[in-house]
Parts: structure tokens; C-alpha cells; sequence
């Protein structure tokens, strides 16, 4: 018979910590790895001082025209010069106040959503007076405003716009279709799935042309359907369906006991799937919301089907003026690095919104 | 039925597809009776016990609960799960909310008692259980034992006057049994109505009113206590019995 002392903990010997060890484990660690790790920073080393060259040490930034160019690198004056247009669209100079306002108002909205809001029902009234005080800053036509046609809405505000749009409000919806094809009702299962299977299957380009050309015809004869809320709409429609099978997914990871346990409490569906199902769907489809939501935001570009100017398209269009032809690169670029940060920004968001769900999770 | 019976099961069938999953069940339960009901796995007991609040549902026969016949009746499904409550063998606590909240949950909007007056029910019931400290805890950060003893109090809760419990120890590990065995021993105490699936048979000899054997979707035997433990009459049970107590 053995007893044995009780041992205190020690912190682990340094050869295990610190970055010689990370390097290591995680670039050396096998042959495989150190041939790897050769490879890609070989790349990375002839790669990245190219595109520096091109990008920095060589390009120009001082001037107005494209004459002005100096050295044999970017020509960032373009983007300089054209900024406005690749931000604002065709909005006019003197009232793009209003739009600076409206971004602006953005983070002010976070803070108080996050921090100042309490109650649902204050959260909810701050959700909804954004868009609203957004509409009428940016459309005018109301409290002394000039009305901005949608027409002259383009560049970044138009992408955003229809993205943020497009991801609110095809959520709630696209959750409400995924709890249709659950559905036990045969009309309502059946229209569900067709109407997601067919958005699956049609190229979004196909559809927003199509929408845009047939929406028309449900309104009344003469009456004339807004350019933007076309798009808007049928991108919606089209989100949604993306949307349903996200949640789709997150419904069927919820064990058959939950919907028990809530049923055997006496909850009523709707009761069942708000406090108790949806809750939990919604947190493991997450990551898929997400990526939706990012992919969404670069289809925005596709708006340029029916006529819209979305940030990209504005790289077409400045760089066809006839005082700045050959930029395209820039101004692509420049596209590029903003699309890059949006979307990583919405990347990191979902990353912290999943470790904050997942302290509760079973 | 008389007024004594606060269930009554009357030539019950399930089918699951072809397969006939419950016989023939007969059954009356009175009102505050304790009844434990056992029987190897397949043999029906969760299943009808299921039945009891219409989580399955049945094809041939008739269900009454508390004076509702059990029917596809939406209205009477909700109403016999407003007098009955269940507790089940995996807790099924919900685990995005707090402990708290999971109890308030249905007081709320089903019997919609105000949050107050539900909050101070909940942290009565989390007394009786000795689980009032963890009440802003999460399902995931207790023990098994201690998240059956807040399913029991959130079944508690809804102050129903029948109260199903599907192998509500099979779950946890040993040194747990016995902290939640107690709490539903307390409860045999009060004039609720129990039916319990359980493998537990000290727990049915000590408080049970009636011990139900089944086996392959019928009812085998049943007895008092005494006589079902000391005096098995059919086979099949005397073979169970050899089977679960020889340890």
C-alpha cells in the first residue's frame, strides 16, 4: 500500500513558452512544414517589396490631374481626386453634409445600443429610428432638405446601403421561411422549398434583371418603381432564401428534447420558437449568417445589371473619363482594400459575437 | 369516470408504423397517487407515460387528464400541459438562459403570472431543491444532479397538479441519485399526483402507492410495493426482478 504527497503545481519550464517554441511547433515542425514554410516566404519575400514598390515608395500622391504623376508606381492622385465619387456617387457636393451626418449617426447608434439601451423595447426603438432618420437625411424632401433622387445615390453609400438593407431585413424573414419548410402544413412546406430551391438555383445576376424588369408589372399601370427599391427587394427576396437554409441548419442541430421540454411547459409555438428554439438556432448558424451577410455585401456589385452605381461601378465609370483613362488598376486596388476591410471587420465581428454565445452554451 | 381518477387510460394503442409499440393499456390513477412504473428498455413505459401529455400520440383508445379527453384538439393539448408537468432523463433545461429565467419562462407567458410575483415562486422552489445560490448560473455550469433538481423546480413551477418523471436518475452519475431521489421523495410527501419511469427500486419501495411492471407494450403486473418486490406473480417480472436486484 502506497501514499503519495500532495504535489504543488509548477509553472511549465521555459523551453516550452515564447516565440523560439511557437516558431518551432508551428513553422519547423515536420519536414513537410520547414519545406512549406521555405516555399511561402520565399514567395512572400519576392512578392511583397514588388507590390510595396508599386504601391508606395514609387507611386505618386501630389496633384490634380494625371499629369502631375511623377513616378513610374500608383497613380493615387486618381483616387485622391475622385474620393467623392467613390464614396458619395453622383450625390451633389454641396449636400453631402448629409450623408457624412448619416455615417456619423452610425457609431453614435452602436454606442447607445450597446451601452445606453436597456430595456428591449428602448433597443428596438433605436433600431428603428437609424434607418429612418437616414432615409430623411439622405433622401430629403422633408424638414427643409433638398430630395435627392435614388438615381444620384452611388459609390460606397449605395453598396452600404444595400447591404445593410439587404442583410436586416432578410434575417427576420429568411428565419420565418426556414420555419416554413419545417412546417407540418403541405402548402406551406412545399411553397417554402420551392421558392428556396429556385433562388439556389438561378444566378443572382439573372435574378436581379429579371426582378427588376417584372417587379413593375405587380405595381399599377403608370406608376413608376424606384430603381433602388427594386434591387432592394429583389435582393431580399434572394437573401432570404440563403438565410433560410443557414437557420435551417441551426434548427435541426437542436435536440428533439428542447422542442419537448418547451412543448411539456405548455409554451405555444410561437412562445416555443422565440424564447426557446430560435435562440439557440440562431447562435449556431452564426457563423453561416455571417458569411451570408459578407457575401451579400460583394454581390452588391451585381446591382450594376440594372443601371445602379455601386462602388465598383464607379471604378468603370472615373476611370473611362477621358482625363484619367489607363487608372483602372488603382482604382481597383483602392476597391479592393475597402471591400477587404468591411468584410474583415465583419469577419472579427462574428468571431466575437460567437465567443460571447458560446459561455452559455450546454 | 369517477372523480377519484385523475388519469385514466382506456384500451390505449401505439403503432410506430407496423410496429404496435403500446397494447391494450389499461390504467387508472388517483388523484395524489405515487406510481412508479418499470420494465426493460423497449417495453412501453416511456412511451405511455409520453402519451400522459400528449408528446406521443396514440391511435386507438382514450386518454383522459384531469377530466380533458386527449384528442388532436389543440386547446385540450394545452390545457392538460398546463396541469401537468415533466421531467426528463437528459434535464432538457434550456441552456441560453439563466437558471432563473428557465424557471420564469412559462409562468410568465403561459399562465401569465407577472414577473415579480414569478420570480419570487421560482426562488421558493429553488429553496426546496437547495439550489437558490446558483439562480443566475447557467445550465452548463452545474452538475447533473444539480440540473435535475432545477428541472424539478421549474416543473414545480407551474404548479401542475400531475407531475411525469421519464427516468429522471438514469442520467446522472451515482453520488447524484441520491440528492434528486430525496427532493422527489419530499414531493411524494405533498398531495401530487406522481408517475414515475425508474429503474430506482429502493425509491418505489418507499413511497410508491402502486408499482406497474410492462414489458413488449403491455402491462404485465401491477401491485403495491410489498407485494410487487415480495411476491412477483407473473414470470416475466420474477425474471426482472432476479435481473435488477441481484445488484
Amino acid at each position: 500500500m502506497a501514499v503519495y504527497e500532495l504535489r504543488t503545481a509548477r509553472p511549465a519550464p521555459s523551453s516550452l513558452r515564447g516565440p523560439i517554441h511557437w516558431m518551432k511547433e508551428n513553422l519547423f515542425a515536420t519536414p513537410a512544414d520547414i519545406i512549406q514554410t521555405i516555399v511561402i516566404f520565399s514567395f512572400l519575400f519576392w512578392i511583397v517589396p514588388l507590390f510595396l514598390d508599386w504601391a508606395l515608395f514609387n507611386a505618386s500622391f501630389v496633384g490634380t490631374t494625371k499629369a502631375d504623376a511623377t513616378g513610374t508606381g500608383a497613380n493615387w492622385i486618381y483616387v485622391k481626386e475622385k474620393m467623392d465619387m467613390f464614396i458619395y456617387g453622383f450625390y451633389p457636393q454641396e449636400e453631402m453634409y448629409r450623408v457624412n451626418i448619416v455615417f456619423g449617426l452610425f457609431f453614435v447608434t452602436v454606442i447607445f445600443f450597446k451601452y445606453i439601451a436597456r430595456t428591449f423595447t428602448q433597443k428596438a426603438f433605436i433600431f428603428i429610428l437609424y434607418p429612418v432618420i437616414s432615409f430623411i437625411l439622405i433622401k430629403g424632401g422633408y424638414f427643409g432638405f433638398v430630395e435627392i433622387p435614388t438615381d444620384k445615390w452611388g459609390g460606397l453609400l449605395l453598396t452600404l446601403i444595400i447591404a445593410s438593407v439587404g442583410i436586416v431585413v432578410s434575417i427576420p424573414l429568411g428565419t420565418v421561411l426556414a420555419l416554413g419548410r419545417q412546417s407540418d402544413l403541405p402548402i406551406i412546406k412545399n411553397l417554402s422549398v420551392f421558392y428556396i430551391e429556385f433562388i439556389r438555383g438561378v444566378p443572382i445576376i439573372t435574378m436581379l434583371f429579371m426582378g427588376s424588369v417584372l417587379l413593375p408589372l405587380f405595381f399599377a399601370d403608370g406608376v413608376e418603381v424606384d430603381k433602388l427599391l427594386r434591387a432592394l427587394i429583389v435582393i431580399i427576396m434572394i437573401e432570404s432564401a440563403f438565410i433560410a437554409e443557414a437557420v435551417r441548419g441551426g434548427l435541426q442541430s437542436i435536440p428533439k428534447g428542447q422542442y419537448e421540454a418547451a412543448d411539456s411547459l405548455g409554451l405555444g409555438y410561437w412562445q416555443k420558437m422565440i424564447f426557446v428554439i430560435l435562440p439557440q438556432a440562431l447562435k449556431v448558424a452564426l457563423p453561416n449568417l455571417v458569411g451570408i451577410s459578407i457575401e451579400l455585401f460583394k454581390d452588391t456589385s451585381l446591382v450594376m445589371i440594372i443601371g445602379l452605381f455601386d462602388i465598383l461601378s464607379m471604378v468603370h465609370l472615373t476611370a473611362n473619363d477621358s482625363n484619367w483613362l489607363g487608372m483602372e488598376t488603382e482604382g481597383y486596388v483602392f476597391v479592393t482594400f475597402v471591400y477587404w476591410i468591411i468584410c474583415y471587420a465583419m469577419s472579427k465581428y462574428s468571431m466575437i459575437l460567437e465567443d460571447r454565445f458560446n459561455t452559455n452554451n450546454r | 369516470m369517477s372523480d377519484e381518477n385523475i388519469i385514466e387510460v382506456n384500451n390505449l394503442n401505439k403503432w410506430y408504423g407496423d410496429f404496435h409499440v403500446l397494447k391494450d393499456i389499461n390504467l387508472k390513477i388517483k388523484k395524489g397517487e405515487i406510481v412508479v412504473i418499470c420494465g426493460p428498455s423497449g417495453s412501453g413505459k416511456s412511451t405511455i407515460t409520453r402519451c400522459m401529455n400528449y408528446l406521443e400520440q396514440f391511435q386507438e383508445g382514450e386518454l383522459i387528464v384531469n377530466g380533458t379527453t386527449l384528442t388532436d384538439d389543440v386547446k385540450k393539448i394545452k390545457q392538460v400541459r398546463s396541469e401537468v408537468a415533466m421531467v426528463f432523463q437528459h434535464f432538457e433545461l434550456f441552456p441560453h438562459l439563466s437558471i432563473l429565467n428557465n424557471l420564469i419562462l412559462a409562468p410568465m407567458h403561459v399562465h401569465h403570472i407577472p414577473k415579480k410575483e414569478a420570480i419570487a415562486t421560482a426562488m421558493e422552489y429553488l429553496e426546496r431543491v437547495n439550489i437558490a445560490d446558483q439562480a443566475d448560473k447557467y445550465p452548463n455550469q452545474l452538475s447533473g444532479g444539480q440540473k435535475q433538481r432545477v428541472a424539478i423546480a421549474r416543473a414545480l413551477c407551474a404548479n401542475p397538479k400531475i407531475m411525469l418523471f421519464d427516468e429522471p436518475t438514469s442520467a446522472l452519475d451515482p453520488e447524484m441519485i441520491s440528492e434528486v431521489l430525496d427532493v422527489m421523495m419530499e414531493l411524494a410527501n405533498e398531495d401530487k399526483t406522481m408517475i414515475c419511469v425508474t429503474h430506482e427500486m429502493g425509491f418505489a419501495k418507499k413511497v410508491a402507492d402502486r408499482v406497474i411492471f410492462m414489458d413488449a407494450g403491455q402491462i404485465i403486473e401491477e401491485n403495491t410495493p410489498d407485494e410487487f418486490f415480495n411476491n412477483p406473480q407473473s414470470d416475466r417480472l420474477k425474471l426482472f426482478l432476479k435481473q435488477i436486484l441481484s445488484h
